[in-house]
């Protein structure tokens, strides 16, 4: 049943809707010229679905009977996905400028992978789920593949569609074994058939809508795309995947786990636990021999939805309210990374990739060297700065949950983490001077690069409003 | 001064000048380090004479409490303890600037931001009353550190600053578990709340093993102290005396502010691990000194010897002995600094560290000569100078608990003899072998004001030390009744009273638990 209450609790997804089918006809019919219009248009399209999240918070939480929700977790997951895709958004043209492929369609389907990752962190019911997945994705396949030209784009794009269609595969699997051994698609009505037990079917279909899901987070074991496709895409569209789709898989996954398979929570946790402690090990080992920046950051994305895993892992509202902390965290550290990666241009402008290339950036580019150097003390979580926070508050929710081994274990793992990080600082700091950079970098980087440093500087001062709003959001699943 | 925020004012300084120097130029950021740190040398000046040090003074002392990061607060507060650390850390940061002056030619006001950040995160760790605070300081000082080492290091520097970080950041990090075990337990994170909290003796020995994991590493203590002759010997001087002067002495302020009020029953049961890890570092490590042919990896030797000592008093579980562990620490933080600007002083001038490239200074650095005799001597623990008095109260203190630990620890004094007199015969005695090492200039006007004020402390502590043990006697007092219950069984059984024949008083092995005085 279509009623104005359910219209207005998607209220933003109908504004992207529309913004996005009106800007495509603008980019069609205006072509590449619009490319910088369209973008523009584009972050303000976000800006006003995020100002309407606040009327669908108001009409919520079920939408459609129940196919939608719209409550305060969809609320905080979308808007840090919209942030994510307007910073995506602004850091792309100069890249694309000198690639020559500033299109306008970009922005566009930045759009309309916000509808479809809305979509997933609101999902009420598997079809929701699947839908607003799939539309994430083929949004994504286009965007790995956007440099037709380049041949390693084109090859991300097409790995990222085939292992992605498999992972979409074994969702749908799964989706339909829980389908048939509860009688129910909608979350609600699963986690009622799996409350009198949990028999071998619907154990089944948990297990592979879990690694359907996994894939989605790059988490290991179902991790093998994420390195390739990370250095293949551009870099804005890496800057994009790294953070925007994954607040929605992991927002997605924490919704799943909770709200539909909570009563069956031993037997997912035993998979999370794993899962999480694989990536965590697995990214900081993989990340130590790279030599490609985007690479590392691919290795690093999967260490840090390990951690973020360990949240979910407790089961408990603080667990949940920490994973979403802990991307809000992440996303803000990783876009401030790749603001950073995006300025390492050679002296013509074209774009460099190799670690060893940022060897004495500390002398030539001093505030750039500085910045990265925040983002990476951060990732490998040392205080004072915000990113030991992310760390903290999840393995806080494990010990408060009495996962005590667990947080030491993963604490202990994040050490081998640190290295890899200490290891960009180091060539930064440390070593003599290779070529040089680009003296200066585009003021929009320089700005929003800006933000997310300040951000990770003082971010303790935050804790009090991300503590109620993640809380919230928390409370709102359980 | 009540009410008034000192302490902040004392980490903001500093911190002002950081900024202040990343946008400065290399001589403007020198002087500008300086003045903040001077500031902050008055304000620890005006810190200590407003410190009400009489017996029925409240423990804790300028008191701050704002409870902006939602979790934790931003709570401050000193008792004497942390006031003599506080104490030694100002006065060390303008020698540090001092030596940096001309030493340091590249990257000026990197360098400078550094030191005046690692000054703020020192004064944190020593006031910091809120557990996570404390955490989020402690740990912060491995950023600028590995910077230091890294960037203005010796040859082998990145190796050196690689191992510092990795080391110490895996020794903290089950700290952190065990913190946020202790908080969901005892619902606060309040550090003076916390010294009353009493955990299960159960689960006391795993929280304590996870401190003990960081303090240990930080302290350092064998068998994880490898890290701290690397470190030593590759950071430029300024950033040795650092390291051995305040970031050593936060192990040991660890230990007394965590482990032991904290953890009595598992201290207690504990207790002999200490021991046994400190004795043979009192031994071993003194005996690696006496081989070293590197003038920085030797005094760094010497210092994990200085800290087993250090960590004896800490757990004899008395009075004298937490005293003495305070006064070695004090001591050792000037003594050990002012080891490191010697042999900065003319690795300055001959660009190497090796023992056996000088000799017979005396004849052409007579002033260098002296100061240097001075610190030899206090390092050994000669009677006058501050070393002593810490290692003897140490000593004693120890040997009411466990008089076969005192007997082996001693040896360390005279082991310590004999490797500092043997450094220093090598470098100021014999004959100039060496034309290079002959026509090296005495000491510069700066740099004697740097040793100057250092060897006036050293005399000064161990002349009249009650101006040092006074302002931390009634947290000690504190700390001994908070501990008392748990305390071991000592073996020595002193007794005091009326003379006893001399073959009635050698056997005591039997007697029961406590000695009635000590």
């Amino acid at each position: 049943m279509i009623d104005s209450a359910s219209l207005l609790a998607v209220l933003p997804e109908l504004i992207l809707t529309a913004g996005g089918l009106i800007l495509m006809l603008i980019a069609a019919y205006g072509g590449d010229a619009t490319a910088r219009l369209v973008n523009w248009l584009s972050v303000l399209t976000l800006a006003i679905a995020g100002l309407a999240l606040s009327t669908s918070l108001a009409h919520g939480p079920d939408a459609f009977d129940g196919l939608v929700r719209a409550d305060a977790f969809s609320v905080f997951a979308k808007a840090l996905i919209y942030g994510a895709g307007a910073a995506a958004i602004l850091l792309a043209p100069r890249y694309f400028l000198v690639g020559g492929a500033l299109r306008a369609e970009y922005p566009v389907l930045i759009l309309f992978s916000s509808i479809g990752m809305g979509m997933m962190v609101s999902a009420g019911d598997l079809l929701t789920l699947y839908v607003g997945l799939e539309m994430q994705s083929l949004a994504a396949y286009v965007l790995a593949s956007f440099m037709r030209q380049d041949e390693r784009s084109s090859e991300a794009g097409l790995k990222y569609f085939v292992l992605g269609s498999l992972a979409s595969g074994i969702l749908l699997y799964g989706s339909a074994l829980l389908y048939g051994f509860t009688g129910g698609t909608s979350f609600d009505g699963i986690a009622v058939a799996l409350s009198d037990g949990v028999s071998k079917g619907e154990l089944f279909g948990l297990v592979f809508v879990l690694a359907g899901l996994a894939f989605k987070i790059s988490a290991v074991p179902f991790h093998m795309w994420t390195p390739d496709v990370y250095e293949g895409a551009p870099t804005p569209v890496t800057t994009f995947f790294a953070s925007a789709p994954k607040v929605a898989a992991i927002g997605l996954t924490v919704r799943v786990a909770i709200e539909a398979l909570g009563p069956a929570g031993l037997d997912w946790q035993q998979v999370v636990i794993f899962v999480a402690l694989a990536s965590i090990l697995f990214g900081a080992v993989a990340a130590i021999g790279q030599t490609n920046i985007k690479r590392l950051m691919a290795y690093s994305s999967i260490n840090n939805v390990g951690f973020a895993l360990i949240g979910l892992a407790t089961g408990t509202p603080a667990g949940a309210a920490a994973t979403m902390s802990y991307m809000a965290i992440y996303v803000v550290m990783t876009i401030g990374g790749f603001a950073c990666i995006l300025q390492m241009r050679d002296a013509e402008g074209r774009p460099v990739e190799t670690i060893a290339s940022l060897a004495g950036l500390s002398r030539s580019r001093q505030g750039l060297a500085a910045a990265l150097a925040i983002f990476m003390f951060s990732m490998a979580g040392i205080p004072p700065l915000f990113g030991f926070w992310a760390k903290f508050l999840v393995f806080d929710a494990a010990v408060a949950a009495g996962l005590t081994a667990l947080a030491a274990f993963g604490i202990a793992m994040s050490v081998i983490g640190a290295f890899y990080y200490l290891k960009i600082i180091k060539t930064m700091y440390f070593d003599e001077p290779a070529a040089p950079y680009e003296a200066r970098g585009g003021a929009v980087e320089n700005i929003i690069l800006t933000a997310c440093a300040v951000v990770i500087v003082f971010g303790y001062f935050l804790n009090p409003v991300l503590d109620k709003a993640s809380a919230a959001a928390a409370a709102s699943l359980f | 001064m009540s009410g008034f925020p000192i302490l902040s004012l004392m980490m903001a300084v500093p911190m002002a000048g950081a900024i202040a120097c990343l946008f400065a130029g290399a001589n403007q950021a020198r002087w500008i380090a300086l003045v903040a740190t001077l500031v902050d040398l008055v304000l620890g000046v005006i810190l200590w004479m407003n410190f009400d040090q009489s017996g029925t003074a409240a423990q804790w002392q300028f008191q701050e409490y704002a409870p902006i990061f939602g979790r934790f607060a931003w709570a401050l507060g000193i008792d004497g303890i942390a006031l003599l650390l506080i104490a030694l850390t100002v006065f060390l940061m303008p020698i540090c600037i001092g030596a940096s002056w001309i030493a340091i030619e590249k990257r000026v006001p990197e360098y400078m931001a550094a030191f005046l950040f690692m000054e703020v995160l020192m004064i944190g760790v020593f006031t910091a009353q809120d557990l996570y605070l404390f955490y989020i300081m402690f740990e912060a000082g491995l950023i600028p550190m590995y910077l230091i080492i890294g960037i203005w290091g010796g040859a082998d520097r990145i190796y050196a600053s690689y191992k510092f970080f990795l080391y110490t950041l895996l020794g903290s990090v089950l700290m952190l578990i065990a913190m946020m075990w202790m908080v969901h337990e005892a619902g606060t994170t309040d550090i003076p709340t916390l010294m009353a909290y009493h955990f299960d003796p159960h689960i006391q020995t795993w929280l304590w093993l996870a401190f003990f994991a960081s303090f240990a590493v930080k302290m350092p203590m064998w068998p994880v102290h490898t890290w701290l002759p690397d470190a030593h010997v590759q950071a430029p001087t300024a950033g040795s005396v650092i390291l051995a002067g305040v970031l050593l002495k936060m192990g040991g302020y660890g230990f007394i502010r965590f482990s032991l009020p904290m953890f009595p029953e598992a201290s207690a049961q504990l207790a002999p691990l200490v021991w046994g890890l400190s004795m043979v570092a009192v031994v071993y490590t003194s005996l690696v000194a006496l081989v070293q042919s590197d003038m920085k990896k030797l005094i760094a030797y010497s210092s994990v010897a200085h800290m087993a000592i250090v960590t004896v008093g800490l757990f004899a579980f008395n009075q004298a002995g937490i005293e003495g562990a305070m006064m070695v620490m004090l001591g050792h933080g000037l003594v050990s600094g002012a080891l490191f600007l010697c042999v900065g002083v003319i690795y300055d001038r001959l660009h190497t560290r090796e023992i056996s490239r000088y000799g017979g200074l005396s004849i052409n650095m007579p002033k260098y000569a002296v100061l240097f005799m001075l610190f030899t001597m206090a390092s050994v623990g000669l009677p006058g100078t501050s070393n002593f008095v810490g290692e003897f109260l140490s000593l004693m203190g120890i040997y009411q608990a466990s008089s076969w630990v005192a007997l082996v620890c001693t040896t360390g004094i005279i082991l310590g003899a004999a490797y500092m007199l043997y450094l220093y015969r090598r470098i100021a005695y014999g004959e100039q072998k060496n034309a290079d090492a002959a026509a090296m200039p005495d000491l510069s006007a700066r740099e004697i004001w740097l040793l100057a004020p250092i060897a006036a402390a050293v005399l000064w502590m161990g002349v009249y030390p009650e101006s040092f043990l006074a302002p931390m006697r009634s947290d000690i007092r504190a700390l001994e009744a908070r501990v008392a219950s748990a305390r071991p069984a000592g073996d020595s059984q002193i007794k005091m009273g009326a003379a006893v024949p001399a073959a009635e008083a050698a056997h005591h092995e039997e007697a029961p638990a406590h000695g009635e005085a000590h």
